[in-house]
Formats: structure tokens, C-alpha cells, sequence
């Protein structure tokens, strides 16, 4: 066999091996010690398949995969089975309901199929493909080994519930087996099998720690990722009837667009659901229940972006359509309005919960307009927000053990109290929004793709608006981080060392990649935009430079505040004369002892959750009516 | 170049005057007097200022911000107590709740008597302390240590009568 | 097209005009009030003193806020000169300004803070218009790019006017005048003491005077480009700008910020995105 068949086969299989011990481990030691070897593994051979493979082009493996297939049929079932024990347990009806309809859609195709639909190339490998392995590889592994730290800190403080880390790690280790399934898949019911397994993996860690809370957040997560998974089921009965079977990824981009408008249809709405883009939002938020880990290795850096990645693989066949562009306007304006109910949040995990939510709205905008230069954008989002955002994720999980808050306010002079954990979490903040660091070279790209796009202004002023909205609420967080407390007391020293490792990773990674993301989009992204669409996006050679400046500027400065220098006379804060302790302690007029509290605003009248998410629900709803409607209809190529 | 006696920022702080003083400075601000022309702007934060123009008496609310908005002014600054309530006391001095003028609390660089003080003595005032802060800022550069030169006294002269 | 002698004239020049500009107008608006008022040379007196002044701080990383702001805005200014593209520089500006921002939340003193939260909603309020304005330039020129930009063989204006009218309208934000100098000003008239500024004071404050002077004649420039097919004609809409924004700020008060963010909004829709949408329909694009 090819070496690529091998590092494929092995980053699907591995991760299972893994989660297989995670059955037998008693002590901490052994388990810390199996999670790091395999995370090394893991992340050692994606690297390796980066570097054997890069500049080979497609490849797709051809093999009977009768038993895979069986096998997999079998695993659906079981699988429904697990979903409608959990169900009946519960009573939700709704998700009864909903896995009833989606095995019997499996049960139809699966009786439905003949020889002649099976899929030749069930597994394939392309540059795409190569990016998201290394993100579920790299980020993925730096995100187990947290876990570790996170883990043993959490069942420490909560000594009340059973000790149930093992089984928090199979299912971490079998959804990281899913997605690298998912990502391989050229064989449409394999990713829809990979898919199910995401939303399962999903449901029981959202649900992990069994409060009342917890599992009502993980049904609502479960129900509308079965509503897309109902959808994606659908699209593959619909190919099983089309002539010489088109459930291969690469049979579906060839043929003309005409003939696959109602599985790209459902598809797309399955993307939606499973990137928790409006009306489907509310899980995403809820999820925030989860432990740390789970949000950042699941909702944020790869089961969402499962989604948006099977929206960038059908951009071809959404560029120019009315389903393309009604998906555009749901992402655009999931963009536009999670990022104003964002300004309104002061919880830290539900700022980031909107914020990915938005850009992940940004990324599915890009997919359905299409074009080269548009799906430049979306993987170049992809790439940096997949890092900053699990990086945001694991530091506000970090924080929260110590100052035992998830309350932005709670943060008020972090850069005192944990002076390096502030400092990784304002690199986090600035890789989020600003200039020169990714999300922002992503959101420039974009404004480009959109602006050359035909139709393209409405979507270049969403996204103007909502990057000024965005803005706000990172650069508050941030200002909220660096108050300079004189009197506040350094609680960093108990962090736990896997916890460090994973975040100066993935700090270091966020500034490294934006360094070398001319390279990154040399060598992988120009290729697949080449043979996907026949042209290439970049940015020209002067702005790269110019970036590059910027990027040596910003690491360079904050060195100063390190230099030895003379010192200089300190001022108090200016409190209108009246005088006051360095904590901020004062009295007032009548003479009583004040505390001076100060907070950020967060305009709950004009960009209230419940407003605002209400809006963002109905506009899009419309949408996705829409774009069915175009897809039966049968028209609607512009 | 002495860029300090050209732009001179003032802090503005009433301490308990009557407010007839302070009418009198704010009425250099004035299109009448203009004192925008030397360079003079009435900055409402004392990290901006130069020169601390207080009014009024010291009483036990006022001298912690009389000391605090002091402190709080960068080096080099000089403090121009407008009227003779500021300067000694005046018509209060003997009251139970006043400790005296400015002086008690922080040091005094120019004295401007009045009551209330004409706004051509106040700008004399200032520019009397523009010389000082001068003075000031050239020890301040040479490191010597700051000493307090004698306070200039509006009025030494005979006064012109100002009608 | 990357020049860098245009870069580098406008690092030497840009404090010297942006001071005489700042002078200017402390002298036109005295004579507006009925007054005398400084010389045209004050603002160098006023910041040949700030650099005179001891250089006490609230804590010792102000210096490198400051700092940062000033490298930055005159990074941003630097490359607009120099021919750079559009949406960079106004990035790069948004960085200087965050740096800013930061630099005054850290100084954990109510006005500070206040002022820190307002420059914020300044930045909300007017980064949708400046973004509009350089799109708009791209969707007639086809270029992101100053150079290409100013080389185009017709006023601007005239296919741009709303597009100009918005960024005239955002201009009082950016220049911190009246109607929106919210977060902080020049003048007397602030209920937060001096807002962002509040805690600078010494060199930094004067960092920070000269980097707005940068900022100023950056703006200037960007205006000047609605007009570059004649200098003449743009030399002198800079000067009938600059007085329009004098008058504006003399003849009216501060306005709440809600006020400032929902008008610079509806502007930048309607009169921005509104423009260029018309540009398309007549299929002069």
C-alpha cells in the first residue's frame, strides 16, 4: 500500500486504539503518559503526511469497501440505538422522533443501493484535507494534553461525582477518529457516517457532567444536528437514485450543477446545522455547559468546522446559484448578529460561543458565494480561527480554575494576578481581530472575494458592520485583561504543566502562522484552488512584506516593558481630586468608605440575546426557505 | 528652548471660595482678556497641568485634595494662590472651620490679594509664576534639589489702579 | 506601487503640517469666539513643554501603549503616503488606536476608563464609513492601492459623492471635534475630565499630541484623494473641509454616544452603501 493509505488509515484507526486503553487505565500516571504518546503520535504523523505529501496533488484510494460499508451500516444502527436509549431515558420525544426518521432515510438508501452507486474511491487526500488533518492533529493533540491538566483539576474540586476521565477521553479519542474519517471521506455516506459519530461524541461529552442543565443542552444539540444529519441522509437517497451514482465527492463536483441542486441543498443545510449557524445557533451556547476542552476541541476548532468544510467542498457547485447565495446571506447575517449579541455578553465562554458562531457564519458567507478568491478566504479563516479560538478557549478554562469565574468582569486586572496566562490570552484576543494577525488577513481576504463577487457590495457591508462590531467586544475583553491592579495578588503558580505546554503551543502557533501563511497558501491553498477552480487568490508581495513588518513590530515592542529603565514617579489615578487607596477604596461625600468599581458596557438594550438572536432567526429561517424552494424548483443558476 | 513659560496648562481648583475669585480667572479665559494668547489652557487634569491656581480657603474636606490634585501635577509646577482668601484666609481666618490659606497645606510660589482678585492681577500672577516655573525647570534639569524661592507678592509695587 | 520617498516625506513633514494645522485652528477658532488667540506656532510650544515635563506614569507599561500608538499611526500614515493599500493602512490605524485604548484601561482611573469604553464605540461608529470609502475607491478604480488611486484620471467626487459626504460626516469623529468628541477633546467642556487621555501626562502626552498630528494629516491626505486628478481643486477642498469641520465643531455641543453611533451608521449605510449600490445600477463599475 501507498505510505499515504497508511498515515491516513493510521490517523483514522489510532486514535480508536487509544480510546481502547482508555478502557483498561487505572492511575494518572499511565493515563498521562498514553494521552501525550499518542498526541505526539498523532500530531507527528499528520506533520509527516504534511511533508510526504504536499505536493502530490489529489489522490484518491480505490479498494472494495463492501465490508467498511457493512461495517459502517452496522455502526449507524447501533448508534441509533445508543441516540433512542438516551432518548427514551429522557422522554425527548423530539429526538425519538427525529432518529426514527433518520434510520429509516439509512435503512432506504442502504436497501436502495445496487452495485453500480458504490463508490470506486472511498478515500482520497488533498491539500484541503491535509490543512484540516493538521488542524484536528496538532490542535487536537495540544487539546488532550490540556485535558489532562484541566481533567484532574476539575474531579479535585468536584470530589462529589464519580471519577469518569477515562470515558472522557474515548469519546475525546474516537470523535478525533471521526473527524479524521470525515476529512478523508470522498465516499458521501462515509462522511455522513463520520458525521453521525461527531454528533454522537457531541451529545455524550456536552452531556458529560450529567447536571440537569447539561443534559438538556446536549438534547437541544442533538436534535438539531439529527435535523442536518436527516438532511445530509436525504441527499444521499437522492444520489443513490441518480444514474451511475453520484455518492463520491468528486462525482458530485464533475457533474453539472443542475443535476445536484437538492443534495446540495440538503447538504448545505446539514453544514448549517452542524455550524451552528442561525436559527440552529442556540446549541453552540448551550454547549458552553461542557467542560473547557470539549468547547475548544469540538465547538470551535473541528466538529463546527466539519461543517463549514463540507459547505468549501460543494462551493463549486454553490458558486453562482441562488442556494449559494441564500446560504452566503444565512452566514452573512449569523455574522452580523451574533457578533452584536456578543457586545452583550459578559460570560466569557458565551462571547466566544457567538463569537465563533459569527465567523464560522463568516467562513459558510465565503462558501456560498464560491468563488476562488472566496474560498482563499474561508481556509485561510478556517486555519486562524481554529487556532486563536481553542486557544481563547483553553485560557479562559485555565482562568476559571483559578478565579473560579467565567465572568469577563471577574478578569479585571488578570495581567496582575496571572501576568503569562493574560499575556497568552492577549495574543489569543489580538490573533481574533487585529491587524496583522490572521483573523484579520481572513476578514481582508474576504472583503476581496466579496467586493469582485457579482452581488457581492451587500455582503462586503455585513461584513464591514459586523468587523466593527466584533472589534468592541474583543478590544473591552482585552482593555479588561491589562488593568494594572497594584495591590492584586499573582494566583498563577498552580497551573498545571500540561496545561502550559498546550498553551504556549498554541500561542507560539498563532503568531508562527501568521509569519508563514504566505507559505501555508503557497503550498497547499494556491494548489487546491488551482484544480478545484482553475485560478488562484493572493495578496500581492508588497502587502505580505508589509504584514511581516507589522507582525516583528508587535513582537519586538512589548520587549521593551522588559528593559531595565529608569524608573519613574508614580501617580495615583485622578478620582477629581479626592484621594484614594491604591485598591481603589475612597470616601465619598457623606464620608462613608466607597469601592471604585468599574465595568464595561455592554449595551444590553441595543444588542440584547434575546432581541437580536429573535432577528437573526427569523432573517435566516427565510433564507434557508429560500434556498430549498430554488433547489425544488430546479432553477435559480445564475 | 524654554517651551514651559510658552505654554503654560493651568489646573483650576476651588477650594472653598465664594466663587467671586473664580469668576474672576474664568473671566480670563474671556474674549475680554484672552489669556488663550499666551499659550494658557484650562485643563481640568491636574497630569496635564503646569501651574495650580487655587481659590479659596483650606478647610478639613479640602486639604487631602488640595495635597492630592498637588501631588498628582508632574514637575516642574508652581501653585498661584488667587485672593486673599487663598493667600492667608481672609475675612475667614478666624472661623473654626478654616485652617488658613493655601499655604498651610502645599507650597505657594505667587500670592495674587484681591477680593475679588481683577482678572489683570491674576494674569500678572501667572506670568510672575511663568518666571518661576523657569527657574524651576532649569534646577529641575541641573538635579539641584528643589528649593523653594520666596514667594512673589502682588502688590510690592505700588499697584496701578486698574479702572 | 510602493514609494518610499513618500513614506519618508511624510514622516519628516507630517508633524510639522499637523502642528501648523492644529495652531490654525486654535487661531480661526479664536477669531470665531470674537478672540485673539495663540500663535500659529503654539502647538509646538505646547508639546516642546510636555517633552520638558518629569515623566511620571500611573504604572510603567503607559510608555509602551503610548509608544506603540505612535509607532503605529505613523506606520498607517507612512504607507498611505507611500501608495499602500487602502485597507491596510486603515487596519493599521485601527491597531494604533486599539493601542490607545489599551494603554488607558490600564490605568484603572474612572475617566480613563469611561474614555476608553467611548473611543471604542468612537472606533464602532466610524471604522464601517472609512472601510465604505476606501471600497468605494476600489469599485471605481479597481484598486485598493493610493498610488493607483490618485492616479485616476478623474475627480472621485463626482462619482463618489455620498461616499465623500459620509466620510466628511465621520471626519468630526476621527478629528475629535464637536458634535463627537466623546471620548476626549481639546477643549474645556469634559464631563470626564480628559476621557482617553486623562492618565497621560509628560512625554507620553506629547507621544500622543504628536501621533494625532500624524493621524490628522493622514485624514487630510484620504480627503485630498477624492480629489487628486487636480491639486489644486484638492488643496483647496482640504482647506473648505477643514474650516467646515471648525464651524461644525464651534456652533455645536457633544452629542451622547448613541447618538454618534446610530447617525455614523445610518450615514454609512445610506449615504455610503447607498452610493456604491447606484454606482452599480448605473453600471459604471
Amino acid at each position: 500500500m501507498d505510505i499515504s493509505v497508511q498515515l491516513l488509515l493510521f490517523l483514522i484507526l489510532f486514535p480508536l486504539i487509544t480510546a481502547l486503553f482508555m478502557l483498561a487505565v487505572r492511575r494518572d500516571a499511565e493515563r498521562g503518559w498514553i494521552v501525550k504518546l499518542s498526541a505526539l503520535a498523532i500530531g507527528a504523523v499528520t506533520v509527516l503526511l504534511l511533508v510526504t505529501r504536499f505536493d502530490a496533488g489529489t489522490l484518491y484510494f480505490g479498494f472494495n469497501a463492501e465490508p467498511v460499508n457493512l461495517l459502517m451500516f452496522v455502526l449507524e444502527m447501533l448508534i441509533s440505538v445508543i441516540i433512542l436509549g438516551f432518548a427514551i431515558k429522557f422522554r425527548n420525544y423530539l429526538v425519538i422522533a427525529l432518529t426514527l426518521v433518520e434510520t429509516a432515510l439509512i435503512l432506504w438508501f442502504e436497501s436502495a443501493a445496487t452495485p453500480a452507486v458504490a463508490v470506486k474511491s472511498p478515500l482520497f487526500i488533498d491539500q484541503f484535507s491535509i490543512i484540516m488533518a493538521l488542524i484536528v492533529g496538532i490542535i487536537g493533540s495540544l487539546i488532550c494534553v490540556y485535558s489532562l491538566g484541566y481533567m484532574r483539576h476539575f474531579y479535585l474540586h468536584h470530589t462529589g461525582i464519580p471519577d469518569r476521565t477515562n470515558t472522557f477521553f474515548i469519546y475525546i479519542f474516537v470523535f478525533i477518529s471521526a473527524m479524521f474519517g470525515l476529512v478523508f471521506a470522498n465516499s458521501l455516506i462515509w462522511v455522513f457516517f463520520f458525521w453521525e459519530v461527531t454528533t454522537l461524541c457531541s451529545f455524550l461529552l456536552i452531556g458529560f457532567t450529567k447536571t440537569e442543565e447539561a443534559t438538556k443542552n446536549a438534547f437541544t444539540a442533538l436534535w438539531m444536528n439529527l435535523l442536518g444529519g436527516i438532511a445530509f441522509a436525504a441527499a444521499i437517497v437522492y444520489l443513490t437514485y441518480q444514474p451511475a451514482g453520484m455518492l463520491g465527492l468528486d462525482q458530485v463536483l464533475v457533474s453539472g450543477k443542475a443535476l445536484v441542486l437538492i443534495p446540495a441543498a440538503l447538504i448545505g443545510f446539514a453544514g448549517l446545522t452542524k455550524a451552528a449557524q442561525m436559527p440552529f445557533s442556540s446549541w453552540l451556547v448551550g454547549a458552553m455547559v461542557a467542560p473547557t476542552p470539549v468547547s475548544a476541541l469540538l465547538h470551535s476548532s473541528t466538529m463546527v468546522k466539519a461543517g463549514v468544510y463540507i459547505l468549501v467542498r460543494f462551493a463549486p457547485v454553490f458558486q453562482g446559484t441562488v442556494i449559494g447565495y441564500t446560504l452566503a446571506f444565512v452566514g452573512a447575517f449569523t455574522f452580523l448578529i451574533a457578533s452584536g449579541i456578543a457586545i452583550s455578553q459578559s460570560n466569557a465562554k458565551r462571547v466566544l460561543a457567538y463569537s465563533t458562531i459569527a465567523n464560522l457564519g463568516l467562513i459558510v458567507a465565503c462558501a456560498g458565494i464560491g468563488t476562488a478568491e472566496a474560498i482563499w478566504a474561508a481556509i485561510l479563516l478556517i486555519i486562524f480561527h481554529a487556532i486563536s479560538k481553542s486557544l481563547m478557549f483553553l485560557c479562559v478554562g485555565t482562568v476559571e480554575h483559578r478565579i473560579k469565574s467565567r465572568e469577563i468582569e471577574d478578569m479585571n486586572g488578570l495581567i496582575v494576578r496571572m501576568p503569562r496566562i493574560a499575556a497568552i490570552m492577549t495574543i489569543g484576543i489580538a490573533g481574533m481581530f487585529l491587524a496583522p494577525f490572521g483573523m484579520l488577513i481572513s476578514k481582508w481576504a474576504a472583503i476581496q472575494a466579496f467586493i469582485d463577487a457579482p452581488f457581492g457590495l451587500v455582503f462586503v457591508v455585513i461584513l464591514i458592520f459586523g468587523s466593527a462590531l466584533t472589534l468592541f467586544f474583543w478590544a473591552k475583553w482585552m482593555g479588561k485583561l491589562l488593568v494594572i491592579t497594584p495591590d492584586a495578588e499573582n494566583v498563577e503558580g498552580l497551573v498545571d504543566t500540561n496545561e502550559w505546554i498546550a498553551l504556549v503551543s498554541l500561542a507560539g502557533l498563532t503568531v508562527v502562522t501568521c509569519f508563514i501563511f504566505p507559505v501555508i497558501s503557497a503550498m497547499l491553498i494556491e494548489p487546491f484552488l488551482l484544480a478545484n477552480y482553475g485560478s488562484v487568490a493572493l495578496l500581492s508581495q508588497d502587502n505580505i512584506l508589509i504584514m511581516v513588518m507589522m507582525l516583528f513590530l508587535l513582537v519586538l515592542l512589548p520587549l521593551s516593558i522588559l528593559l531595565p529603565h529608569r524608573k519613574h514617579r508614580t501617580l495615583p489615578p485622578y478620582m477629581g481630586g479626592v484621594p484614594a487607596t491604591p485598591d481603589m477604596h475612597f470616601q465619598n461625600a457623606l464620608g462613608a468608605k466607597t469601592e471604585m468599581k468599574l465595568s464595561n458596557y455592554y449595551v444590553g438594550p441595543w444588542f440584547g440575546e434575546a432581541r437580536l438572536a429573535k432577528v437573526g432567526i427569523c432573517l435566516c429561517s427565510v433564507f434557508i426557505v429560500i434556498m430549498f424552494a430554488a433547489a425544488v424548483v430546479g432553477g435559480g443558476i445564475l | 528652548m524654554a517651551y514651559l513659560k510658552k505654554s503654560p496648562w493651568i489646573i483650576h481648583y476651588d477650594a472653598s471660595s465664594c466663587n467671586g475669585c473664580d469668576i474672576e480667572i474664568l473671566a480670563c479665559l474671556t474674549p475680554m482678556y484672552d489669556v488663550e494668547r499666551f499659550g494658557i489652557i484650562n485643563t481640568g487634569n491636574p497630569k496635564h497641568a503646569d501651574i495650580f491656581v487655587v481659590t479659596g480657603t483650606v478647610n478639613e474636606q479640602n486639604k487631602y485634595v488640595i495635597k492630592n490634585i498637588y501631588d498628582q501635577m508632574p514637575d516642574p509646577k508652581v501653585v498661584v494662590a488667587i485672593g486673599i482668601c487663598a493667600t492667608s484666609g481672609g475675612i475667614f481666618r478666624e472661623c473654626y472651620n478654616v485652617a488658613g490659606g493655601i499655604d498651610t497645606t502645599i507650597p505657594v510660589d505667587v500670592y495674587v490679594p484681591g477680593c475679588a482678585a481683577r482678572p489683570e492681577s491674576i494674569i500678572d500672577g501667572i506670568v510672575k509664576a511663568l518666571g518661576i516655573l523657569e527657574e524651576k525647570r532649569t534646577a529641575m534639569i541641573s538635579g539641584t534639589p528643589r528649593e523653594q524661592p520666596a514667594p512673589a507678592v502682588l502688590g510690592e509695587k505700588p499697584a496701578e489702579v486698574h479702572q | 506601487m510602493i514609494s518610499l520617498i513618500g513614506a519618508i516625506v511624510f514622516i519628516l513633514l507630517a508633524p510639522v503640517i499637523g502642528g501648523l494645522i492644529a495652531g490654525i485652528d486654535r487661531k480661526v477658532t479664536a477669531h470665531m469666539q470674537g478672540r485673539v488667540g495663540p500663535s500659529i506656532f503654539q502647538p509646538f510650544y505646547d508639546v516642546g513643554k510636555l517633552f520638558e515635563k518629569e515623566g511620571a506614569v500611573v504604572n510603567e507599561t503607559q510608555h509602551f501603549y503610548v509608544i506603540s500608538y505612535f509607532i503605529f499611526a505613523i506606520f498607517a500614515g507612512a504607507l498611505f503616503f507611500a501608495g499602500g493599500n487602502l485597507l491596510l493602512v486603515v487596519f493599521a490605524l485601527t491597531l494604533a488606536e486599539v493601542f490607545l485604548v489599551l494603554g488607558a484601561y490600564t490605568a484603572n482611573s474612572p475617566y480613563s476608563h469611561i474614555g476608553a469604553e467611548r473611543e471604542l464605540i468612537q472606533i464602532m461608529a466610524y471604522e464601517p464609513m472609512l472601510l465604505l470609502a476606501a471600497v468605494g475607491m476600489y469599485v471605481v478604480t479597481r484598486s485598493f492601492n493610493m498610488s493607483d488611486i490618485a492616479g485616476y484620471p478623474g475627480l472621485l467626487v463626482l462619482l463618489l459623492p455620498g461616499v465623500f459626504l459620509g466620510f466628511i460626516y465621520i471626519l468630526t469623529i476621527k478629528l475629535r471635534k464637536s458634535p463627537f468628541d466623546i471620548s476626549t477633546s481639546h477643549h474645556a467642556h469634559q464631563e470626564i475630565v480628559k476621557g482617553v487621555t486623562t492618565e497621560f501626562s509628560g512625554p507620553n502626552l506629547g507621544f500622543i499630541e504628536v501621533a494625532h498630528w500624524y493621524e490628522v494629516v493622514f485624514l487630510l491626505g484620504f480627503v485630498f484623494l477624492f480629489f487628486a486628478a487636480s491639486w489644486l481643486i484638492g488643496i483647496i477642498a482640504i482647506i473648505i473641509v477643514y474650516l467646515l469641520e471648525l464651524a461644525i465643531d464651534n456652533t455645536n455641543a457633544r452629542v451622547k454616544w448613541q447618538l454618534a453611533v446610530k447617525s455614523s451608521w445610518a450615514i454609512a449605510l445610506v449615504l455610503g452603501a447607498g452610493n456604491i449600490a447606484i454606482l452599480y445600477f448605473l453600471g459604471r463599475v
